[in-house]
């Protein structure tokens, strides 16, 4: 394999040498992301990681004779502009590759598109468990689901802690929230955790004292909770004014700074998993962290993942000898295997996921703090 | 199971003070006041704003949010209901513009506030526990029960004993002859929104100190129950809307920790809707045969 690749990279390298002569060739990466709508907080982090990354392997010269060129669109958080976005990226712009969209809803309508055009597709925070990935084979993937995330997290949680038994508290009237606790179930079901009791409540609800004490009764060793950060404050806030000091994990829905903000010293060791490990001392993080804060950006999971989408990309150029047609990406992305990013060495899986190890936080003195 | 008597009696009490104050103009005017959860709101917000950014002490800022609320029961009145009381179906009307006075200040808090949970400071109150027969009870917690009981006790003796209560009891039973018998019939009903709608106000600030989650909508999570908790009492009773708020509290808090939280409201309004059949002037309501 690494034989393979020296060979790739000499036969690139070979290429460039010729082409040094013809005018460079031109890669379009057509980006759809969420600049407006309800996604927009992640659409704006989205568009500088691509950037970041454009810039980078351009300057790099890892890309001998190929120039990334990024073609930024605004899906709007809707799978109508989505669609519309997908059309002029595959016959207007002739784009060689397409990153986004933000929000699975909008990838499950707009990736058949590409996966119809034969557009290569990498999708860099979809974490939809079903529904993006296996549209077809033109769809990719570099953000992990959320089965992909709590799975490692958990068991790295258990090695520490040693916990038999969880007990699961969600929000049963949200799409978001109620994925959420399926994917906890099962992951407490394959790591051979056993559900002690659950408890559900709803999103106007202030007050879980009635349902946190229940759980309390059933003596669990953790508590996993599934919840819009406006109800994880006031779940741990309360649990904790129960005198209640199970160790709690929170879902996605914790990953917001409204939840420490609101929830402040009872906020404090709680465990969340997250995609990416922001302290890793790995040097191909470090250096991507010194990129980002020379362009004066605090760079977040969706920013790092957007960043990584990219370099997955040229990677796939770079394992084809340096083809960046819409077949030749498709095919190096089969071949991507222990890529060095920011999230780790990055592979794609047969199904076409992405695989990276994901990493657990906690909050410790009013921060979220990767444990190792 | 101690605990969660204490988790109802704690959740009752809330629901018992927010209802107090809706069940006074209720039963003065025969009409609902729908802003009610809306001044709760605005009456947090108020407190929060005073204690955050003016860094007064809680129990300074609470009266005057207070104070507030009840001027905001003035300009409900005012705005509101006022200008429609002499139509003929000034009740439906009222409740209509009642509706559209909680979306405009629904709106303001959006517009001032934003959407975002805000929380008081931290330390705002003392965050101490005490250990009641196995139970653990916040002493904010305590507070707010005792607050609750205590307001009612003064409400009562407010309406009972004092000439304004008199008053307000005579334009409860007919406007037009209070009106005959010189009292200022307008004056007594500001009165009394004045006070339903401090009261609103004092449970928006518990609320706000209690759950940490003041927001914009946040009155929709009482509303219901407090429309529930007058019913249920009686309407226009105050000890029934006391005692019903305790009761819905308890009721909420067992079946959510013994069927699930999503029966809750189904037991609830099942139970609320056998005694609109069955007894429909409530627990404590006076039987309903008032000769217009």
């Amino acid at each position: 394999m690494r034989f393979a690749r020296s060979i790739g990279v000499l036969v690139a390298a070979a290429l460039a040498a010729t082409g040094t002569a013809r005018a460079e060739q031109v890669v379009k990466i057509g980006v759809a992301i969420s600049l407006t709508g309800p996604a927009a907080v992640y659409g704006a982090t989205q568009k500088a990681g691509v950037l970041a990354a454009v810039d980078h392997v351009n300057k790099s010269g890892m890309l001998k004779g190929v120039k990334l060129e990024a073609v930024i669109e605004d899906d709007a958080s809707t799978k109508e502009q989505g669609i519309a976005v997908f059309q002029r990226f595959i016959n207007k712009d002739k784009v060689a590759a397409i990153i986004g969209p933000t929000l699975s809803n909008t990838a499950t309508a707009a990736d058949p598109l590409a996966q119809a055009a034969k557009v290569p597709v990498v999708a860099v925070s979809n974490t939809a468990p079903k529904g993006i990935t296996d549209i077809g084979d033109y769809i990719w993937r570099v953000s992990l689901t959320e089965f992909q995330v709590i799975v490692p997290a958990l068991q790295r949680m258990q090695a520490k802690l040693g916990f038999k038994t969880a007990a699961l508290l969600y929000g049963n009237d949200d799409a978001f929230t109620q994925a959420g606790y399926a994917v906890m179930k099962a992951s407490l079901e394959h790591t051979g955790i056993k559900i002690v009791g659950t408890q559900t409540f709803a999103k106007p609800d202030r007050d879980y004292n009635a349902q946190i004490t229940a759980l309390k009764a059933l003596h669990p060793d953790i508590l996993m909770v599934s919840a819009l950060a406006e109800n994880a404050a006031g779940i741990v806030a309360q649990a904790r004014q129960l005198g209640w000091n199970v160790p709690i994990w929170g879902g996605n829905g914790f990953n917001a700074p409204a939840f420490i903000k609101n929830a402040g010293p009872a906020a404090e060791g709680v465990y969340v998993g997250t995609a990416w490990n922001k302290v890793s001392p790995d040097k191909v993080n470090q250096d991507y962290l010194a990129e980002m804060k020379a362009r004066g950006v605090d760079p977040d999971q969706f920013c790092t993942q957007a960043y990584v989408g990219v370099l997955a990309i040229a990677d796939a150029i770079k394992l084809e000898g340096g083809k960046g047609t819409r077949e030749a990406i498709k095919a190096g992305f089969a071949k991507v295997k222990d890529l060095p990013t920011p999230l780790g060495l990055f592979s794609f899986l047969p199904n076409r996921d992405g695989s990276h190890p994901p990493s657990l936080q906690q909050v410790q003195g009013g921060k979220f703090q990767i444990v190792q | 199971m101690g605990q969660q008597v204490v988790n109802g009696l704690f959740l009752g009490s809330i629901y018992a003070l927010f209802a107090l104050g809706y069940t006074l103009v209720f039963g003065v005017l025969d009409i609902l006041n729908l802003a009610h959860a809306a001044v709760f709101m605005l009456a947090s917000f108020v407190a929060l704003t005073l204690v955050g950014r003016f860094h007064l002490h809680i129990l300074l800022a609470m009266p005057l949010a207070v104070l507030f609320a009840g001027f905001l029961g003035l300009l409900l009145e005012r705005v509101a209901f006022r200008p429609l009381r002499a139509r003929a179906d000034s009740n439906i009307s009222g409740l209509i513009s009642s509706l559209a006075m909680a979306t405009v200040f629904e709106a303001v808090a959006l517009e001032v506030w934003g959407p975002n949970i805000s929380r008081f400071p931290f330390g705002t109150v003392p965050e101490t526990q005490l250990d009641l027969l196995g139970a653990v009870v916040s002493r904010l917690q305590l507070t707010i029960v005792a607050v609750a009981v205590l307001l009612f006790l003064v409400l009562t003796w407010l309406v009972k004993a004092t000439r304004l209560g008199r008053e307000v009891r005579a334009v409860a039973e007919s406007p037009r002859a209070a009106r005959i018998l010189g009292v200022d019939v307008n004056r007594a009903i500001a009165a009394a929104f004045f006070i339903s709608s401090a009261l609103g106000g004092a449970a928006g600030v518990l609320f706000g100190l209690a759950f940490n989650s003041i927001s914009p909508d946040m009155g929709r999570s009482v509303e219901l129950k407090g429309l529930a908790v007058i019913i249920l009492g009686g309407m226009g009773s105050m000890p029934g809307a006391v005692l019903a708020g305790f009761a819905l509290g308890l009721t909420e808090v067992f079946v959510t920790a013994y069927l699930g939280a999503s029966w809750r409201d189904a037991v609830s309004f099942t139970g609320l809707f056998l005694i609109l059949v069955l007894r429909p002037r409530g627990l404590f309501g006076a039987a309903a045969l008032r000769e217009a």
